[in-house]
């Protein structure tokens, strides 16, 4: 057992906890942030991702440990009123199935675009080819980010 | 009487139950986080809400919540049954709320989902209690402004009488409503003065999703809850023998480890009882995480089990059933196959087949192969118990609640009635969560350890875990006379565990020599419903060995399926065609159309298929490119006829998926098994569909139909493993008769 200071979604949190432990079980686990999903546990399917230091990651292979002294954006902490780009092209194009993939989605198109905010097809391509929908909504996912970025 | 109104009188439906301000919310603490709070924002909420009935609640402001009675999986009847009821009430749909209904026997009906049922069997429901309420209301106005009822019109939440200029909004007048007998016969909407049912609107969860909110199973809470995992046998065909968690038990966070039976010995398992493994060691604690590592701690022991004896009830239908022991593996299971085939058994015969084969001047002959498939429902199996003493609260995702009860209710020996049941989101469910043995694992669970639990399946657990789309075969046959026509059809189809053949399907009716049979064969390997049960291999197996045929003749495939389809309208062979000719045809006629089939493109192969099932049709032209030996999907032009259409865009969202799945599943689904072990048990070996590899394009139409609704959940899935075998053959001329394609492409 260790104590970490986590900054997430702009807030310090603390937690004393296995420092082996993925950053994915403490957000759900321990800080009841639970819209970070658990799909496979490693780092196949994209469901877990969150943003650390700008760039796309999947918390269910990053220990604890890691992530002290690092920046955490979750699902939860995009925008206080759901109207973060991305957030509302989600909505309007109504991307969503049964939507458990969806945050993991989401959060990989926010670090893309906040990286390369006009990206061409192949670059969404690469950049989402890590989160897995088993629904199928690809192609709306593609229009969503296009939207997004439009924006 | 229809049955909501019978249903509702029993409940005593003429009481009103006003809840007090706040009191829905705090009566479901649990979903209160996931409500639209844009609509309460804007209207705040009612001091105080009305039931007028099972479906409707109406708070004094005029805002409504409508129940939506299935469980939600993607297929989005979470938006579409609310706005059936909202229609028939003459709601104004952005006031209206919609909540989950919880497992409510007396008050639903068929809260399951599955088979594409939901909205075409909660139609006639779902209009009558959005009617009835909508009369009551009325009555409520008349008695109270002392006029005719027949004088008295609704739109949009309001209620007018244009003789004396009055006007009320829902909420002034549901108290009154609430009180009134039930009407004798309700007016239903002619379709042409629907305002909401056909028209596209968002899903009420949105909001919920991309915010994150906790909808799923997997993200229930409770106070006290404590986390549990199970371990299952390596194989199948292997039980529990023994464990030792001596290295587990002191581990931190770990409270119990300790072995569980998730069924009885010789129980009598009702249709969707079907579990692979119903010894396992339980592990519980505090934390995933640390449950996890309990997990990998505790040393267990398998023995291979004999052939046994299960008891089964299906539907009413009872069966000894023999599962063989021994660890299976994929060539043996071919072998039985290929040798269980020989010895099937005819379901239909038209004509004189044998005949027709015998005078052929051509027989063409091909065999399909379809694998073992995992559900991979992106949220893995999980589900909350907490059993106190004889009451039972569980919560998580299933698709039928209703059936699952009554098991549970037998393994505890808890009657139903202390038995509550919530239904969250499902995170994906396309069959497998019909099969809820890990419902009744957490029961046990939580009744072992006193305490509320929730059971988490890791993802290894959950592809190992059985209940897989069977394996199957089948062998078709066409006879062609001197002048090409096609004389005689047979096939033979079967598999492990069941036979994935319709007999009296498409082209059932069309062929004047025509010959079905069917096998099974027997496994511990256990199966399920798979979306589109037997459909998503057999009209993959049909709808090329068409396309051959059509080339075999010269004829253009689409021609070749109309043809076929014109016979079967006019002069049908046979009784008991299952399915519309002319429905059947419409939609290869409009993709067609739509896809401007003919007119080829440089670099493009196209391929066409289309299927019945489900109650709905289907057709698609699949457009594909070879570049640098990578399959390129360019588009997907479609068309479907699912009768009426209920939310037009989310209905196109269902298909858009059902296309991209079954690319996925037609390209790289498979599941093989050595020594009873599946080869695969995550994503790392089970290849699913990625973002690069989905189509670049796919245009939905449909039939514009009066029709009442039918299914959509799968009708559109199955149709697409031909269209892109047909596709891919046109690329580089090789049939593919094995699924999945993939590894035959390089
Ligand atoms: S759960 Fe982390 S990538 Fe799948
Ligand atoms: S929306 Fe269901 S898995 Fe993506």
């Amino acid at each position: 057992m260790a104590t970490f200071n986590l900054n997430i979604n702009g807030k310090t949190q603390s937690v004393d906890i296995d420092p082996a432990t993925p950053i994915l079980w403490v957000l759900r686990d321990h800080l009841d942030l639970v819209g970070t999903k658990y799909g496979c546990g490693i780092a196949q399917c994209g469901a877990c991702t969150i943003i650390m230091d700008g760039n796309a990651v999947r918390s269910c292979s990053i220990p604890v440990s890691a992530a002290e002294g690092t920046k955490i954006t979750t699902i939860e902490g995009l925008s206080e009123k759901v109207d973060h780009p991305v957030q509302k092209a989600w909505m309007e194009h109504d991307v969503p199935q049964c939507g458990y993939c969806q945050a993991g989605q989401i959060m990989s198109a926010v670090a893309l675009l906040e990286n390369n905010p006009n990206p061409t097809d192949e670059d969404i391509d690469n950049a989402m080819n890590g989160n897995i929908c088993r629904c199928g909504t690809y192609v709306r996912i593609k229009k969503a980010i296009k939207t997004a970025a439009n924006s | 009487m229809n049955p909501t109104s019978e249903k509702l009188n029993r409940r005593s439906f003429l009481k009103v139950s006003a809840l007090a301000g706040g009191g829905l919310f705090l009566s479901v603490g649990w979903l209160a986080g996931c409500k639209p709070d844009s609509k309460e924002d804007l209207l705040g909420m009612p001091e105080e809400w009305i039931r007028i009935n099972g479906f409707i609640r109406i708070g004094d402001n005029g805002l409504i919540t409508i129940m939506s009675p299935n469980p939600e999986g993607g297929q989005n009847v979470k938006t579409g049954m609310p706005m059936i009821v909202a229609e028939e009430l003459d709601a104004d749909w952005p006031k209206v709320l919609v909540e989950q209904a919880p497992l409510d026997t007396d008050n639903f009906t068929r809260q399951f989902i599955g088979g594409s049922q939901a909205i075409r069997m909660g139609w006639n429901v779902l209009r009558n209690a959005g009617a009835t309420a909508r009369q009551l209301l009325v009555n409520a106005a008349a008695q109270t402004w002392n006029v005719p009822a027949s004088e008295i019109t609704t739109k949009m939440g309001m209620i007018y009488h244009q003789g004396s200029g009055k006007k009320a909004h829902y909420g002034e007048m549901a108290s009154l409503a609430a009180t009134l007998p039930l009407p004798e016969n309700v007016q239903l909407k002619e379709q042409k003065a629907y305002t909401i049912i056909g028209t596209s609107r968002k899903n009420v969860d949105a909001k919920n999703i991309v915010t994150g909110k906790p909808l799923f199973g997997i993200d229930y809470k409770k106070e006290g809850m404590l986390i549990a995992m199970i371990i299952h046998p390596p194989a199948h065909g292997m039980r529990l023998k023994s464990f030792d968690d001596s290295k587990a038990r002191n581990l931190p966070g770990i409270r119990e480890i300790f072995p569980i039976k998730s069924h009885e010995d010789g129980y009598e398992r009702t249709f969707f009882d079907t579990t692979s493994f119903t010894d396992l060691v339980a592990i519980v604690g505090n934390s995933t995480w640390e449950v996890l590592n309990a997990k990998k701690a505790v040393s267990v022991e398998w023995e291979n089990f004999g052939t046994y004896q299960e008891k089964r009830d299906w539907n009413g239908r009872k069966e000894m059933r023999t599962i063989p022991g021994g660890l299976e593996s994929e060539p043996e299971q071919l072998a039985k196959m290929n040798d269980v085939a020989s010895k099937a058994k005819t379901v239909r015969k038209d004509g004189n087949p044998e005949m027709a084969f015998r005078n052929a001047s051509k027989v063409i002959e091909r065999t399909y192969n379809g694998p073992f498939l995992a559900h991979n429902c992106m949220e893995p199996m999980n589900f909350f118990a907490h059993i106190n003493g004889n009451q039972v609260h569980c919560a998580g995702p299933l698709q039928k609640p209703e059936l699952t009860e009554q098991a549970l209710s037998t393994r505890l020996g808890i009657p139903i009635e202390n038995i509550e049941i919530e239904m969250t989101r499902l995170g994906g469910g396309y069959g497998r969560r019909s099969y809820a043995h890990w419902l009744i694992e957490a029961a046990v669970i939580s009744q072992k350890v006193n305490a509320p639990i929730k059971l988490m399946y890791s993802r290894e657990d959950d592809m190992t875990g059985g209940i897989y789309r069977p394996m199957y075969q089948a062998t078709y046959r066409a006879a062609l006379d001197k002048d090409n026509n096609l004389i005689g059809f047979h096939v033979n189809a079967g598999g492990l565990v069941e036979p994935p053949i319709y007999p009296d399907r498409f082209p059932a009716g069309a062929v004047e020599n025509y010959w079905v049979e069917e096998w099974t064969v027997s496994s511990n390997i256990t199966v399920g419903s798979f979306r589109a049960p037997r459909s998503n291999f057999i009209a993959a197996a049909e709808q090329s060995f068409l396309d051959e045929i059509a080339e075999e003749i010269g004829k253009d495939p689409i021609d070749f399926r109309l043809e076929l389809l014109k016979r079967a309208k006019e002069n049908p062979v046979g009784e008991n065609n299952d399915y519309d000719p002319e429905r059947y045809a419409g939609v290869l006629e409009l993709v067609k159309a739509k896809s401007k089939w003919g007119q080829n493109q440089a670099g493009i192969s196209r391929g066409v298929s289309a299927y019945f099932c489900h109650n709905s049709y289907a057709a698609q032209v699949l457009d594909l490119r070879i570049e640098n030996g990578q399959v390129k999907v360019e588009k997907v032009t479609q068309a479907l006829d699912c009768g009426l259409l209920i939310n037009p865009d989310a209905a196109k969202n269902l298909c858009e998926g059902a296309v991209v799945d079954a690319i996925g599943t037609a390209m790289f689904g498979e599941l093989k098994f050595n020594q009873g072990v599946p080869d695969k048990n995550n994503f790392d070996r089970y290849r699913m569909i990625r973002m690069g590899e989905a189509p670049k394009a796919i245009d939905t139409y449909f039939v514009e139909s009066q029709v009442d609704p039918t299914g959509l959940g799968e009708p559109g899935y199955p149709s697409v493993f031909a269209a892109l075998a047909n596709a891919l053959y046109q690329a580089n001329g090789k049939r593919l008769y094995q699924q999945p394609f993939a590894p035959q492409l390089t």
